[in-house]
């Protein structure tokens, strides 16, 4: 109402230049390069499991429990990384597994999918054996700490679901991977 | 406020034009990439067909979709024949001789009442100066293409002896826009359709030996699982959803069961299951990964990989499982093999050092092995029905695309898909 007309005028190009914007978001992208953000550590998933970013149309009388029993599962680290055809657990990720298991054996109830992982090459049937074997090899890892069998699956998606695009090492080292996933 | 939004608008809606491009059905066609052919091919004559160009005009003209198939064989040298020859005409066979023809085929394409196409033609042996003979095929207008594709076959096998496969199918995935895409095509890349379509992947399609259903591994429940679905129909149904991985479909030579690779027991194991599911039967027993299994044509025996030797090799076993020999043995990474229809032959993808993934065809009797191409990621070899032809994927321009080679390797063509990437080829049967 304030405005001047080459304010009005400001305020509509900004936002026309915002549905340009939105419309160039929503080009189709490649589901895994929007879900699989390659990130060792993930926090603050509320109890319950619900999905993260729900921000828009949460009711103002909610209020969100933080169970601190849970707290432990939410902030380990979930995904250990592997070397080229193998699938050996390096050592460095041992406190990633001591971690999982203890949350796993803290909570009986809770299930999670192993997914295993590989990088772009080589044939897809023998890189989904692959992923099946390094996500196995975590399973084994948990459950010699306690972790009841019944509580994981072992799943594999050999080397369809990269982390990370690329065809360099960087890129494959990202991708070489088993994911703990809450079920 | 009309001035300065009427251009911006103009461009949001430039964006959105862009962004529906991307979600467009990717087209196929194949372009012919022949390399070091020689004296080979036969010169022969596909002439006009009477009526062709307007019976069908949306779905192409017959003559033209013969003189293509017979071009991309790579076994033929096309004369210009830009007359029409029907089936009734009477050329003469000493002037096509004298145009250097060794074969000629006419034809005409008319609607008949009902409203299907009456695809007629005559095959003449110009060497011979014999006719041959030909066919009336009655199709509906949809089948314009496959009837086409039938003539094509029928000269194919006139001139060269074997079979044709130009009016078989194939099946393939695409992926683009994230989204991953079940198509089954003609033999040409032509005609695509949509099988199953969905934002998880869609690996290792296998075509049944009646080419009624498609057996595949969808990820869309977050791991994989068998899914065997009717081509025609599009009902499906699972058979083989056990905890963890189930993959690897190979359908036995009579349909009646599958070998597949399940994680179930732990590792990657080989079972039997029922073409409706059910509870499988263990065939191997190897603390490896034992999987990629496939049926020798005569259902007595079973080609897979293998790592129980270190790296993955391709052995052999007896349909029932037992022991297994090894078949591969150059190199430390061979996958994928794939049998001729006649037993004789083995297709399959072997690294050679680094980052190099290769088609090879071994002689199964002799055990010597050919490359057949040049390039670098070589994957998921597949026979065409009639053991001619080879389809893979392969990469070119930064893209996933699809081959055909001639067991030579001399004769390539190239499946082109706009904005798609273009895996896991599969040859349907003769049966369509």
């Amino acid at each position: 109402m304030l405005m001047t007309k080459t304010n009005s005028r400001t305020a509509l190009i900004a936002l026309a230049a915002l549905a340009v914007l939105a419309a160039g978001c929503s080009t189709p992208v490649p589901l895994e390069e929007k879900k699989d953000v390659p990130v060792e550590t993930r926090t603050g998933t509320p109890a319950g499991g619900a999905a993260a970013g729900g921000a828009q149309g949460t009711p103002q009388s909610q209020v969100t429990t933080v169970n601190l029993d849970k707290s432990a599962t939410a902030t380990v680290a979930r995904i250990v990384y592997f070397d080229y055809d193998s699938f050996a657990i390096k050592d460095e990720y041992r406190g990633v597994i001591e971690a999982n298991a203890k949350a796993l054996v803290a909570a009986r109830n809770k299930r999670v999918s192993i997914e295993g992982h590989t990088d772009e090459r080589g044939g897809r049937e023998y890189n989904l054996a692959l992923g099946q074997k390094r996500a196995e090899s975590v399973a084994k890892a948990l459950a010699l700490l306690g972790v009841n069998d019944g509580q994981m699956e072992s799943v594999s998606f050999g080397k369809e679901r990269p982390a990370v695009q690329g065809s360099d090492e960087a890129a494959w080292a990202k991708n070489r991977r088993a994911e703990i996933k809450d079920k | 406020m009309t001035p300065p939004t009427a251009p911006l608008n103009r461009r949001a809606f430039g964006a959105a034009l862009v962004a529906g491009a991307a979600s467009l059905p990717a087209w196929a066609q194949f372009r012919v990439e022949i390399s070091g052919v020689g004296a080979t091919q036969i010169p022969v004559a596909v002439a006009r067909f009477r009526g062709d160009d307007v019976a069908a005009p949306s779905l192409g003209v017959a003559s033209a979709i013969v003189r293509a198939d017979l071009e991309r064989s790579g076994l033929f040298r096309l004369l210009d024949a830009p007359n029409v020859i029907d089936e009734t005409a009477m050329p003469s066979m000493s002037e096509w001789r004298a145009r250097g023809a060794d074969g000629l085929v006419g034809g005409s394409v008319s609607r008949l009442a009902d409203g299907r196409l009456d695809v007629r033609y005559k095959l003449w042996d110009v060497v011979k100066g014999q006719d041959l003979g030909g066919q009336s095929l009655a199709v509906p207008l949809a089948d314009m293409r496959l009837a086409a594709h039938r003539v094509a076959d029928a000269f194919y096998e006139r001139f060269t002896g074997d079979k044709g496969v130009f009016s078989t199918r194939i099946a393939y995935v695409t992926r683009a826009a994230g989204r991953y895409t079940l198509r089954i095509a003609d033999a040409d890349g032509e005609a695509g359709q949509v099988a199953l379509t969905s934002p998880d992947p869609i690996i290792s399609p296998a075509w049944s030996p009646d080419g009624r259903e498609l057996a595949y591994v969808s990820f869309e429940s977050q791991k994989a699982v068998i899914w065997v679905q009717d081509v025609a129909t599009g009902q499906r149904r699972q058979i083989a959803n056990f905890r963890g991985s189930n993959s690897a479909p190979a359908w036995s030579p009579d349909g009646r069961q599958l070998v597949v690779t399940l994680s179930r027991d732990g590792g990657s194991q080989l079972y039997a299951i029922g073409r409706e599911g059910g509870t499988p039967r263990r065939l191997t027993q190897s603390p490896a990964i034992d999987t990629e299994a496939t049926f020798a044509p005569d259902g007595r025996s079973i080609v897979f990989v293998s790592d129980r030797g270190g790296g993955p090799q391709i052995y052999r076993m007896g349909a029932t499982g037992g022991d297994a020999q090894r078949i591969t043995f150059n190199g430390s990474y061979n996958i994928s093999p794939a049998l001729s229809p006649d037993g004789k032959s083995m297709a399959f993808i072997a690294r050679l050092g680094g980052g190099t993934f290769r088609l090879h065809l071994m002689d199964l009797a002799s055990g010597t092995v050919t490359a057949l191409t040049d390039t670098n990621d070589d994957e998921s070899p597949s026979f065409a029905p009639n053991g001619k032809l080879i389809i893979y994927a392969s990469r070119a321009d930064s893209r996933d695309v699809l081959m055909t080679t001639t067991l030579d390797g001399r004769i390539k063509a190239r499946l082109l898909a706009t904005g798609a990437d273009v895996r896991e080829p599969v040859w349907g049967p003769f049966n369509r």
